[in-house]
């Protein structure tokens, strides 16, 4: 039973392999485009955190924070959600696929239909949002004024890899969801490209109730909020109790089986109805 | 002289029952439209908090009060879908038809392409001014105080305002969708017009918060037209001669891409009919 | 339980969610396939038809398990499709007309590479199959093209290669030879056949193509209303049917009706042109040279009668239930 179960998993990471490695050779049919979409992609991200600097002009602080502590959930954020959304970005076209009926095709191959979904359309330049994410990271480590502990310094990679996975169950449970409503995409949108614009800013501006919401309904506040203020000597807007600051992995596998639930779910609704 | 009379009105027949249809169209996308609702509500929270704490540090930035930044944030939400703020509608449908060579069809047809493109996208943006729009700022404006004014002048100079604003967004997304005719592939062209269209349109930020002379020009650009221009309609930021202006400035450039889309657009047909499509 | 592919009342019901006012809205049921039973043994090659939304397609999802029955016994070479999706699309072989499995902006063998890992074919094996397919379905000079490059014809060649390198023991086609010049289908029949017998590969077909049927199979299946109306010969179809074929002849110059040809009646005359209607289960020969004998004949030639006309005339006869 165990067996089989990793069999499937390794199964499936290897045909998600195979199916990224045949669309990253289709993009590189087309280099010069290639390049042009990654500078967008770079550029159009970017073009977040030249507003925030533009905010800065104007102030020293945002919600009592600085700009390299802004800096630092920006960069933390959009490293772990473009990691998200280079692996699985391409989800949401799912209720397209559903649409045209291209589903189908899918489901007569032997290799999971949730990898074959996740490589969909793989599109290497997302890797524009990632390095903008991550380069944003390093000038803010470097700007920092912080005690790196080995606490704080174990916390960073730990919350850009739990946050990464949490942003991926998002994006699966959205695909879930359109097995129902299959134009419905938009609605991922508010928690994945919502949820990392919200994370870019620190808690403190926002509203007690909708922290508590993205910390206990939509565990957004795991990806970065938490560990980082944590790693930045703050207390959190919450006052939840100290270990809830190394709690991402755990959420982030919670997500996993929640998202796991929701994809079976709704491809078992898709193949009962073939809505 | 009689026959010429027929002939417009018979056209504005035409165009007006192509811009029921392109309402009509996205009217039939209701799942899609409330999950547009939700998302545009959603991200019309996060930004408001934001603009609440840089308000607070700094009150009457860029000569917005709170009250009046926050409308900005919920309009802006409110049009986003309406003026196309980031990207869509037609764009990628005409390129298809260029890029499959159905266009050589559109431009033998007794109608102008690029009135009948803009007929049609007037129809889907008064849908979407609509289902996409009176919701999020309902919703703003409830969760909020928000500086709506209460006099029905400002409210019709806004809708005029949109008008030409949706014109101008058109008139550019127009332009950019004739780039197919030349380049085989156009996304990189329709990724950067995205960027320029985000950034200056005022949608990550009020185009008067931007700093020094990097703003003064910011704000002649035809993207102030798309979202700038009609929020500081709607608050009463122009009046007499100023709304005029401001007005005129929308129509101006709107005038101005409209005429540089029909040079390419003659262009366009001179290249097909020569390549024969 | 003998056959290879085994259905027995097999039903899907789908519940449909009609919008009939602002906020009203009617459920119904359609029954897709409402009770249908067939076995086909190991090796055979039938054709499913029937007009469009008459349930072909539900039927070959949930073959393929992709679609769950709501309810009856269906088993593929011994095994529930629905239940084990991915252990049986192993062995089979599915083949969408009109959607392309190929990788559009690289070349065929990229295509194929993938196919073979995805389905885990040893090397061996798919060099001899590879060879095979391109040897009969003269896919040559095409392995290092890019698809987007293909003729229609050629992709579709391309798409059955992509089916069978996996050595399926049954091939799905759906409309395997629609919108193809009449080369490229000539090929892809000659193919099939060559399959069909050389490794006793099962194949069921669906088409709108009476002539893939003629020269492919001996069984055919009619579905209509999501129940199976005929099952046997292609002859006793055309008996039930009752179809016609029909010759079509030009001749010298307009004349009045052609009458009295024994077998055949004049149904429409276009100026020179005449249209005689005969049953599709006699000889057109004796009609021909009855009309050569007697008028002045410049063309003719001979149309055969078309399923969809086949089968509503079936349906007109038959009371729905």
């Amino acid at each position: 039973m165990a067996d089989a179960r990793a069999r499937r998993w390794g199964d499936g990471l290897r045909s998600y392999g195979l199916i990224v490695g045949m669309w990253v050779r289709s993009t590189m049919a087309y280099r010069l485009s290639f390049v042009m979409m990654t500078a967008g992609n770079f550029a159009a991200t970017a073009l977040d955190f030249v507003a925030i600097a533009i905010m800065f002009s104007h102030v020293d602080a945002l919600g009592g924070f600085s700009l390299p502590e802004v800096a630092f959930l920006y960069g933390t954020t959009s490293t772990a959600f473009g990691l998200a959304d280079l692996a699985l970005g391409n989800m949401d076209r799912l209720g397209r696929r559903v649409r045209d009926g291209t589903l189908d095709v899918l489901l007569t191959r032997p290799v999971p239909v949730l990898a074959q979904v996740a490589a969909d359309r793989f599109a290497l330049r997302r890797l524009g949002r990632l390095s903008q994410g991550v380069l944003l990271l390093a000038w803010s480590l470097t700007r920092l004024d912080v005690d790196w502990t080995p606490t704080a310094v174990a916390l960073v990679p730990l919350m850009l890899v739990s946050g990464a996975v949490i942003f991926g169950a998002v994006f699966v449970a959205g695909a879930a969801f359109q097995f129902r409503a299959d134009d419905a995409s938009e609605i991922q949108n508010a928690f994945t490209y919502g949820g990392t614009t919200l994370l870019q800013y620190p808690p403190t501006v926002f509203a007690t109730d909708l922290v508590r919401g993205v910390t206990f309904v939509v565990p957004l506040a795991f990806v970065n909020w938490l560990p980082a203020l944590r790693v930045l000597g703050r207390d959190d807007p919450l006052r939840l109790p100290a270990w809830v600051d190394f709690a991402s992995p755990l959420v982030a596998l919670v997500c996993c089986v929640a998202a796991g639930l929701a994809w079976r779910t709704g491809l078992r609704s898709y193949r009962s109805t073939g809505s | 002289m009689r026959f010429g009379d027929d002939e417009g009105e018979r056209g504005m027949r035409l165009y007006a029952a192509v811009a029921v249809g392109g309402f009509r169209r996205y009217a039939t996308y209701r799942t899609a439209t409330a999950a547009g609702v939700f998302t545009n509500t959603v991200f019309g929270f996060i930004v408001a908090y934001t603009y609440i704490a840089l308000w607070n540090e700094r009150p009457h930035l860029g000569g917005y009060d709170r009250s009046q930044a926050l409308t900005f944030v919920w309009v802006s939400q409110a049009l986003l879908a309406c003026a196309s703020l980031l990207g869509g509608g037609f764009q990628e449908e005409l390129q298809d038809r260029i890029r499959s060579g159905d266009i050589a069809v559109d431009l033998y047809r007794p109608v102008d392409l690029q009135m009948w493109w803009l007929a049609s996208d007037l129809g889907r943006a008064l849908f979407q001014l609509l289902g996409r729009g009176v919701v999020p700022l309902a919703v703003g404006a409830l969760a909020f105080e928000l500086a709506l004014p209460g006099d029905v002048v400002t409210w019709l100079s806004f809708l005029l305002s949109v008008l030409l604003g949706v014109v101008v967004s058109f008139a550019l997304r127009y332009l950019v969708a004739l780039c197919a005719f030349w380049l085989l592939d156009g996304s990189g062209v329709g990724t950067l017009s995205a960027l320029l269209c985000m950034f200056f349109s005022g949608t990550l930020l009020p185009l008067n918060v931007f700093p020094g002379a990097f703003g003064e020009v910011a704000r002649t650009l035809p993207w102030a037209a798309m979202l700038q221009v009609p929020v500081d309609v709607l608050l009463g930021r122009h009046h007499g001669a100023g709304l005029a202006v401001a007005l005129a400035f929308q129509a101006a450039w709107a005038a101005v891409l409209l005429a540089a889309g029909r040079v390419l657009q003659s262009a366009a047909t001179r290249k097909v009919v020569v390549q024969g499509g | 339980m003998d056959g290879f592919i085994e259905l027995d009342d097999v039903r899907k019901v789908f519940d449909i969610r009609r919008r009939t006012g602002f906020l009203r809205r009617e459920r119904h049921q359609v029954r897709a396939v409402d009770g249908i039973s067939f076995s086909v043994p190991r090796g055979e090659m039938v054709g499913y038809i029937g007009p469009n939304g008459a349930g072909k397609s539900t039927t070959i999802k949930m073959l393929t398990g992709i679609l769950t029955p709501s309810g009856g016994r269906l088993r593929v070479a011994g095994v529930d499709p629905s239940r084990d999706r991915t252990g049986l699309a192993r062995r089979i072989g599915v083949v969408f007309g009109q959607r392309t499995t190929l990788w559009w902006d690289l070349p065929l063998r990229d295509s194929y590479g993938l196919v073979r890992r995805m389905y885990r074919v040893p090397e061996a094996r798919y060099r001899a199959n590879l060879e095979r397919c391109v040897e009969l379905l003269d896919l040559g000079g095409l392995l290092d093209v890019p698809v987007r490059q293909l003729s229609l014809g050629q992709r579709m060649r391309g798409d059955i290669a992509a089916a069978l390198l996996h050595d399926p023991e049954v091939l799905y086609l759906d409309e395997p030879t629609i919108g193809l010049d009449v080369v490229s289908k000539a090929k892809v029949r000659e193919f099939l056949r060559e399959v069909n017998a050389e490794r006793g590969t099962t194949v069921v077909l669906t088409t709108h193509d009476l002539t893939d049927i003629e020269q492919l199979c001996k069984r055919v299946m009619v579905i209509d209303h999501g129940r199976l109306v005929y099952d046997g010969g292609l002859d006793g179809l055309h008996a039930v049917g009752e179809s016609e074929r029909m010759l079509v002849v030009d001749l010298e110059h307009e004349i009045p009706p052609i009458a009295g040809v024994p077998g055949a009646r004049t149904v429409k005359v276009e100026g020179p042109r005449q249209w005689l209607a005969f049953a599709a289960t006699s000889s057109a020969a004796p009609i021909v040279a009855a009309v050569a004998g007697r008028y002045p004949l410049v063309d003719l030639s001979v149309r055969e009668p078309d399923i969809e006309e086949v089968i509503a005339r079936m349906y007109a006869e038959r009371p729905t239930p």
